[in-house]
This record gives C-alpha cells, sequence and structure tokens, in this order.
C-alpha cells in the first residue's frame, strides 16, 4: 500500500499549492479526494475505464485550476504512479484530454461572458446616452435663451428655436451661415478679437453686449456668452453660444442715458453730457492737441422771460438752440445748453484761433435775424467767450471757467460782441472775481493741497525726482492750478505762509517716501517765489524744516525763476547761497522766458536748468519751424553742460521727443509723457512696480 | 450632487482594465487582450504578481469566512470586480444560507458582467458606483436598505483603495462609510504597499499610471490610518499570507513578497 499513499500524497500536495491557497481547505480536501479516487479506479480497474482520467481532469478546471502547470505535474505523477498492464500512457493522454477540453470549454464560457458584459455595458452607455442626448435637446430646442453651436472654421451647425426667433429667422436658416457674417456697426470693441482667440483655442469663453440684424433688418441687443468645447485631448471641438434677447433693457437703457445727457427742453446735449465730451478729450490727447470753447449767454434773455412769461421764454430758447444746432453741427462742432440761456459750442481737434472765432462768428450770425415765437418777433443778441488752447496746457475745469470769464469780458465790453481769451485778462479777472477775497482764510481752511509731478531720467526712464505743484480746492471754482493764484499770492503776500506751508508738506511727503523705498525715494522739487527767495528767514526756515521733517537736504531741490536774482549784488544771491550751503540743491526754472542774463547764470549757485515747456511745446506749432526749434533747445542744452549744470526738459508730450531730447544729451525730463500732477500715493505705486519690475 | 443623470465612463475595452487583469492574473478568461497584454508586461519584472493576486483572493475568503463564524449575514463588498472563483456570497453563505451582499463596482463591464452571473440569486444585488462619489453610493437603494437594519455589516475593500489617489482623499471616503455602519460592524482592507517589494513598487505603479485606473501605494502607516475608528482583530495589519492562515504552512518563507498587507477592523 506505500505506492497508493505516495501518490495520494504528492497529488494532494500538488493541488495545494499555487490555486489551491485560494481554495477553502475543506473544500479543497474533498477535491483531492475525488480526483484522487477518480485517478486510482482507473488505474487500477479492470476492465480499463480512461474517461474516469478525464473526469479527474475536467474537475481540476472546474475547480479553477487552469493552470498548465498544473496539467503538467499531474501528467508527471501519472506516468511515475503505480499502473499495470502497460495503460499508463493512454490514462495520461485521457487526464490532459479530459483537463484540455475542460478548459476549452471554460476559457470560451468565460470570454463569451465577458463579451456578452462588455456588450451590455456598452449598450446601457448607449441607452443612457440616447436618453441623455434626448433630454439635451429638449432642453435645447425649448430653453427660453438662444443657443446656437457653431464649429471652430466659423460655421454655425445647429441654432435652437428661441435663437431663430431672436434673429426672425427659422432655426434652419441659421445653419450653414458664418458667425463671422454677423458683424454689427456697433459691436462693442474686442468682440471680435475674443471670438479670434476662442476659436483659437486661447480663450475658453467671453461675455459682451451685442447687437445683430434682424432678417426684417431690424437690430436685436444681446448678451452673448460664447463657450469653447474641447475633446479629451484639448483641442477645440465646438463653439456654443448663447444669447439673451435685451432688446427692450438696452432701449430703456439707452432712453434713460439720452435723458440724463439731454436737455428736455431744447433736445440739446445738456451740462453733463458736454462735460463727459470735453473730460474724453483731455483723456489722451495726440500731442500738440487743440481745442476750442465758444461760451455762449443770450442778450436780454431775462427781459423776454420777465415781460411774456416762461413759456415765451422757453420756446425762444427752443428756437435759438434749433438755430444753434442748424449752423454749427454741421461744422462738427458740439452744441450743448448749460442751463438758463447759456449754451456751449465745443471744436474738437481745432485748428488754432481763427476756426474758433469763426464758430462765435456763426453763432452771432445764426441769431442775429429776429426769432418768431407766436405773435412775438423776439430780436435776441448773444456774448460770445471763445477760448481756443492746447488740451496739453490746461484743464477742464480752468478751460470752461476761462470761457465763462471771457464771456463776462465780453457783456461788459458792450453785448452782441464776441471776446478771445486772454490768460492775464483771465488771471486779472479770477482774482478780481473770486481768489483774492477768500485766499487768506483758504490756508487756515486747509483749502490747499499738493500734487506731485514726476520727473524721469532719460537714459532709462526712472522716476529720480517728483515736482510739487500746489493746487487750491476753491469752494466755487473747482480745483486752480498755481498759475491762476500765485500772482494774487505774490501781491498779497499771501506767498510767505502759503511758500512755507507748501515747502513743509513736501518735506514731510518726501520724508515718507524716504522711509519707504529708502534710495529708490525721488528727490522733491518745490518751487520758490521770488518773493520766498529775497526774504532773510529762508535760510532758517529751509533748515527748521529739515529739522522737523528729517529729510535728508540732498533729496530737496529748490526751483527759483530768473527774474529771482537780478544782479550780482542782489541780496537774493546771500540767501541762495545759505540754501545750498545746507545741501540743498537748487534749479532754474522756465529757463529762456524770463530776462535770462547768461552772464549772472554762472555765478548762480544752481546744479540744475530747466528748459520752459514752451520750446519743446513750439517744436508742434505748424507756424513755427521745427528744425529751428530743435537746434535752439540743443543749444540750451550744450550751454547749460558748459556750465556745468544738469538739464531738465519740460512740456514734454510724446516719446518721440523724449528720445531726440535724450539723444541730445538732455538728462531729465517732465511732461505728461513721464506723468501727470497726481496724488502722492500714485506716485507711490509707481515707484513700488518700477521696483517689482527692475 | 447626484452623478446619475450622465453617461458613465469606462465601456472602452481598448484600455486594460484592472478588474480584467485581476482575472487573468487568477487564471480566468474574463479578459480582453489589452488585459493580457498589461499582465504579461507586468509579470516580466515581476513575475509573483499571479502568485499576489492568489493570496489576496485567500485572504478575501478567509476574512469573510471568519466574519461569517463571527455571526455577519451581510457584506458590502466595495470594488468587487469579476467574482471570478470563491465569491464573497458563496463564502459566507457556506456558513449562513441566508447572507446577503452587496456588489459596488465602478467599471460597467464588470457591473454587467456580476449582474449576468448573479441574476438568478435572491440574496445578492451589483450596484454600479464610484466610491469616489461615496454619499452617491451610500444613497443607492441596495446599499442604504443594506445598512438600515441596524445589523452589522462587513464592509470590504480588498485591493480598492489603492486604486484611489490621495486627490479623491480616500480617508474622507472611509471616514464616511464607517459613520455610515452599525455598530459591531468590521472593516476588510487589503492594500498595495511600498514595503515588502520597494525595488518593484515604482515601476509597478507606473504601468497602471496608463489604465483609467491608476494605482497608489502605501506604506504601513498609511494603511493603518484607514483603521481609525476601528479595532484592529489579532494578527492586526499583516502581509497577505499572515493574516489568520488554515495552515501555518501555507504563509511560506517570504510572506513580505505578497506585498499587499491586509487587516480587519471591528467597529465598537
Amino acid at each position: 500500500m506505500d505506492a497508493p499513499t505516495w501518490f495520494h500524497q504528492e497529488w494532494e500536495r500538488l493541488l495545494r499549492g499555487g490555486h489551491g491557497m485560494a481554495v477553502h481547505p475543506g473544500i479543497l480536501s474533498r477535491l483531492v479526494s475525488r480526483t484522487a479516487v477518480l485517478l486510482h479506479r482507473a488505474q487500477h480497474e479492470d476492465p480499463f475505464r480512461p474517461e474516469l482520467a478525464g473526469q479527474a481532469g475536467a474537475q481540476l478546471v472546474d475547480a479553477h485550476f487552469t493552470d498548465p502547470a498544473v496539467l503538467a505535474r499531474a501528467v508527471e505523477l501519472l506516468q511515475l504512479g503505480p499502473v499495470g498492464d502497460g495503460r499508463g500512457p493512454a490514462l495520461c493522454g485521457a487526464f490532459a484530454a479530459g483537463w484540455a477540453e475542460a478548459l476549452r470549454e471554460r476559457t470560451l464560457r468565460e470570454q463569451e461572458a465577458i463579451r456578452l458584459a462588455a456588450d451590455t455595458a456598452r449598450r446601457e452607455v448607449e441607452k443612457a446616452l440616447r436618453e441623455s442626448e434626448n433630454k439635451f435637446r429638449a432642453l435645447f430646442e425649448s430653453a427660453a435663451i438662444g443657443i446656437g453651436i457653431g464649429d471652430t472654421d466659423g460655421k454655425i451647425i445647429s441654432v435652437n428655436r428661441a435663437l431663430g426667433e431672436i434673429f426672425g429667422t427659422g432655426s434652419m436658416d441659421m445653419t450653414g451661415r458664418r458667425v463671422d457674417e454677423l458683424v454689427h456697426p456697433e459691436d462693442t470693441p474686442g468682440v471680435w478679437e475674443a471670438y479670434e482667440d476662442l476659436i483659437a483655442g486661447r480663450r475658453e469663453y467671453f461675455q459682451f453686449d451685442k447687437p445683430y440684424y434682424r432678417q426684417d433688418g431690424e437690430v436685436v441687443w444681446t448678451h452673448l456668452t460664447v463657450s469653447l468645447i474641447r475633446d479629451d485631448e484639448g483641442v477645440p471641438l465646438y463653439q456654443v453660444a448663447m444669447l439673451e434677447d435685451i432688446t427692450d433693457r438696452y432701449r430703456l437703457q439707452e432712453r434713460l442715458r439720452h435723458q440724463a445727457t439731454h436737455d428736455p427742453l431744447t433736445g440739446l446735449p445738456n451740462r453733463v453730457a458736454f462735460f463727459e465730451r470735453l473730460e474724453k478729450l483731455f483723456e489722451e490727447p495726440e500731442p500738440g492737441a487743440r481745442f476750442g470753447l465758444c461760451y455762449v449767454d443770450l442778450d436780454g434773455f431775462k427781459v423776454v422771460n420777465d415781460s411774456l412769461g416762461h413759456d415765451t421764454g422757453d420756446q425762444l430758447l427752443a428756437a435759438v438752440a434749433q438755430r444753434l444746432e442748424t449752423a454749427l453741427t454741421p461744422l462738427g462742432h458740439l452744441v450743448a445748453r448749460l442751463g438758463g440761456d447759456e449754451f456751449v459750442v465745443l471744436l474738437e481737434d481745432c485748428r488754432g484761433e481763427q476756426e474758433a472765432v469763426a464758430a462765435a462768428k456763426t453763432v452771432l450770425a445764426a441769431l442775429a435775424r429776429p426769432v418768431q415765437v407766436g405773435d412775438h418777433s423776439l430780436a435776441v443778441g448773444a456774448s460770445v467767450g471763445v477760448l481756443e488752447r492746447r488740451v496739453a496746457t490746461t484743464t477742464p475745469g480752468a478751460a470752461v471757467r476761462a470761457a465763462d470769464l471771457t464771456l463776462y469780458r465780453a457783456k461788459e465790453a458792450g453785448r452782441g460782441r464776441w471776446t478771445l481769451f486772454d490768460p492775464k485778462e483771465n488771471a486779472r479777472a479770477v482774482s478780481r472775481y473770486a481768489v483774492s477775497v477768500r485766499m487768506p482764510a483758504a490756508l487756515d481752511r486747509g483749502e490747499f493741497f499738493i500734487d506731485y509731478q514726476p520727473l524721469c531720467s532719460l537714459a532709462d526712464g526712472s522716476l529720480v525726482a517728483v515736482e510739487a505743484l500746489v493746487r487750491w480746492r476753491h469752494p466755487q471754482l473747482g480745483v486752480l492750478g498755481p498759475d491762476e493764484f500765485i500772482g494774487v499770492a505774490e501781491e498779497t503776500g499771501l506767498i510767505m505762509p502759503l511758500g512755507r506751508w507748501v515747502l513743509e508738506q513736501a518735506c514731510r511727503q518726501a520724508t515718507d517716501w524716504v522711509r519707504e523705498f529708502g534710495p529708490d525715494a525721488p528727490q522733491i522739487n518745490v518751487n520758490l517765489a521770488v518773493r520766498q527767495a529775497r526774504n532773510a528767514g529762508l535760510v532758517t526756515d529751509v533748515e527748521r524744516i529739515l529739522r522737523k521733517t528729517g529729510l535728508p537736504p540732498a533729496k530737496l531741490q529748490l526751483e527759483i525763476t530768473e527774474s529771482t536774482v537780478v544782479g550780482p549784488e542782489d541780496e537774493a544771491l546771500k540767501a541762495l547761497h545759505g540754501v545750498r550751503d545746507l545741501g540743498v540743491s537748487l534749479a532754474v526754472d522756465d529757463f529762456g522766458t524770463g530776462w535770462s542774463n547768461l552772464a549772472y547764470l554762472r555765478d548762480l549757485p544752481v546744479s540744475c536748468l530747466k528748459i520752459a515747456g514752451s520750446f519743446v511745446g513750439d517744436l508742434h506749432d505748424p507756424t513755427k519751424d521745427a528744425h529751428t526749434g530743435w537746434r535752439i533747445v540743443s543749444g540750451l542744452v550744450s550751454l547749460a553742460h558748459t556750465l556745468g549744470l544738469t538739464v531738465t526738459a519740460e512740456g514734454v508730450e510724446s516719446g518721440a521727443d523724449a528720445e531726440r531730447l535724450r539723444q541730445m544729451g538732455c538728462d531729465w525730463a517732465q511732461g505728461w509723457h513721464f506723468g501727470r500732477p497726481v496724488r502722492p500715493d500714485e506716485i507711490s505705486r509707481r515707484i513700488a512696480e518700477a521696483r517689482r519690475t527692475p | 450632487m447626484q452623478q446619475a443623470n450622465w453617461v458613465p465612463a469606462g465601456t472602452d475595452t481598448e484600455k486594460p482594465n484592472a478588474a480584467r487583469v485581476y482575472d487573468y492574473y487568477l487564471g480566468g478568461s474574463h479578459n480582453f487582450e489589452v488585459d493580457r497584454a498589461m499582465a504579461r508586461k507586468a509579470m516580466e519584472f515581476w513575475p509573483e504578481l499571479p502568485a499576489i493576486m492568489r493570496a489576496n483572493r485567500a485572504f478575501l475568503r478567509r476574512a469573510v469566512q471568519h466574519l461569517a463564524e463571527q455571526g455577519v449575514t451581510r457584506f458590502l463588498d466595495i470594488g468587487s470586480g469579476i467574482p471570478t472563483f470563491g465569491p464573497v456570497h458563496e463564502v459566507a453563505r457556506a456558513v449562513n444560507p441566508d447572507s446577503q451582499v452587496v456588489y459596488v463596482d465602478h467599471d460597467p463591464i464588470a457591473v454587467a458582467h456580476s449582474r449576468l452571473l448573479l441574476k438568478d440569486d435572491p440574496h445578492s444585488v451589483v450596484v454600479e458606483a464610484d466610491l469616489r462619489q461615496v454619499e452617491d453610493l451610500l444613497a443607492r437603494p441596495e446599499v442604504a436598505g443594506l445598512l438600515a437594519a441596524g445589523e452589522p455589516v462587513g464592509l470590504l475593500m480588498v485591493a480598492v483603495l489603492h486604486f484611489i489617489t490621495d486627490g479623491d482623499d480616500p480617508y474622507r471616503l472611509v471616514r464616511v462609510l464607517r459613520d455610515a455602519l452599525p455598530p459591531g460592524s468590521a472593516l476588510v482592507i487589503c492594500h498595495a504597499s511600498l514595503e515588502g517589494r520597494p525595488d518593484q513598487a515604482g515601476a509597478h505603479q507606473d504601468l497602471y499610471k496608463r489604465t483609467p485606473t491608476p494605482i497608489t501605494m502605501r506604506n504601513r502607516a498609511a494603511i493603518g490610518a484607514f483603521f481609525d475608528g476601528f479595532e484592529l482583530l489579532e494578527p492586526g495589519l499583516v502581509y497577505l499570507p499572515e493574516w489568520r492562515p488554515e495552515d501555518p504552512e501555507s504563509v511560506g518563507p517570504h510572506p513580505e513578497r505578497m506585498t499587499g498587507l491586509s487587516g480587519v477592523g471591528l467597529l465598537p
């Protein structure tokens, strides 16, 4: 009985290894016995029944013994086993065939099962897809919002009913059309750039309010959202546009806007609209851009109103507005009603004083004939104040104020005439009407403040200094610039306390910058009036302020004008030397406009020359020869350098001028190209930004 | 938000699939050429993989059997794949004939196959759900019904958590499941570990990267952390063959080569 025991042990060892490890021991034991018995019977029973061995092989496969290594070892054991009458090879063959047959069946069954599972799963997915597609198609079709799908070439593939309604077409009429045909002259700038970016895959979506032409030629305004659909690899596939009809909302907005910007009585643009247009002119003017204003006031309107009643007055105003509009709009000018019987004509891109004067004459001519209101034939005249300036030389508020004051002069000079703006007259008028009276109290009331204008190095464009420019927030006149009140301040003597206040404020601000930015802090330039320079207390004042604020003297530069020092014996010279001995530097401001005595220039303790803005400004004056202009500037630069002075060009408004000045060796520059006067925190922001991007 | 409104992915038979690759390792034919190609490639540098899969299957069997012997009659098998042989319901019913099993998988083909297999079984159901949307999984009526009775449930997460990347926060998923389990329930985990064969782990992870189910092998501490809130049964967290072997010899001289770490935790 040794032999069967040996076979049984080996057989059990075979089945317990490998796959057998994963089988429950009880089940495995039963399998071992069952197959061992079958094999034992096949080995020894008579007659020989090879199919018993085949059954044993099949049972192994059914129990998941599918590893061919099991078959190999099993055959080996059967060969070694005690077999009578030479049935061994047939027995092995039958076992192997039984195993193989069962494995083949099992493999085919499992392959069929997994195929079936894959097909079932795919069908489920397809069903889900169909349901999902039906759901989305229903959503697409019945959506209240217009939806269109296009390919990335811009061809419209499909649109829903709502979109067809927006365009006043059937949805089929839209298909096949091109998205880029749907342009409209009022398209928001940027919408088509955004569209190009989207279909090129550079952005995922964009939103705009966009008008379209309907099939019937009407315009429909929409809120448009376009999104990009990509495939799994991220390649752009489709664009999906969603359009909401906002025509009613848009029209309402337009009407509200019209109401807000138009005068209901005359239909002309109102004060708000006029200031909007004017301010827009100042936003990004071309270098050398000019503009004109005609400030119009009817003569004797009050008499009409008082004697004939408001209705007549209103009708008169409407008729006047009509005449002005008819006469001036064709010339490209804007006519607005500012209020009461005041009108204004705005000339954008004015070619010169003559054109503004011509507009004023047109105004007067338009009102020359009497106006028929009801039974009354009313002779109305008007007075016109004309202002014509370079945009760069003024501000909207100052310009309107100046035009208004010029109008006053026209009225005073006798009615029915126009008067041209005159800076001296204007300054006089300003001071007469409003400035001198209020000024002494203004300092106490805190109505002054300081803006700072950048001075930049021409070599690398970096901000090297700022000039402190005092402003007056006048309660009636608005913000006044220094040229509008410094003259009065000098006349009244207020320049002394005001000058001290400005110097102290500016030094305090400069100290803050030194604390915040260290060596990157700008030098501060402060203007010194003639009276201040001649004051014996100047050195003490400067010293006290430097001590009080803690500003390093080298960070302060005082700007004087040429007229500050008139001769070698001038007492101002002593004060200036005293200031320089404190470590404070001096600059000559507005050089070239005053009476420049070059002989004294070399004796002045100055280190810098600021070339007056008019030299650079003249380069763009069509009536002056630019070539000569550049030669003058170049001469001034080399003169300064000969004297060992650095040179700052003022009034630089374009990059081209800056480049040319740099080439001729000019050191620093100041002007709109490098920045207008701004609040101090804007300067801080600029310095911080420059530090971030070295 | 429930994802059921959207079309399921994963019926692509052009890409290898973890469940079918596993079947191939176990000697089954529920697989396609892509699956076999990937398995063969993995076996080239790691010939023990079929043995590891068998050890994994044996662990599942022993764990289910142990829990069934402790009186657990409800099982939630997440990541059940293709129950080739010795499926959970068979093992459990050998002990308690009325044991209920809910099989969960996110692979539509595995689910379809399991449904064909179990279509006449009144006590076993198959749910297609994604462990990563665990709230959705728990809300399925079959799953909710299994848990609602308040009786202990055997939660089986055998060879599934390593298919959850850190980005999907597997610890949160297990926590949410734990909080839904009745007291006395058990958590069964087997997880591919970095420790037994650190030389192989990297290449093996790389191979799975190109499949829909990338693999994340974790170390002992990270795998142990899944049992937070559970009391680990003896012998704790061990290599696959070491967990309550029926025959001490079956452990073999190198249990660490069966790199999966396995354990069963009881919810107090």
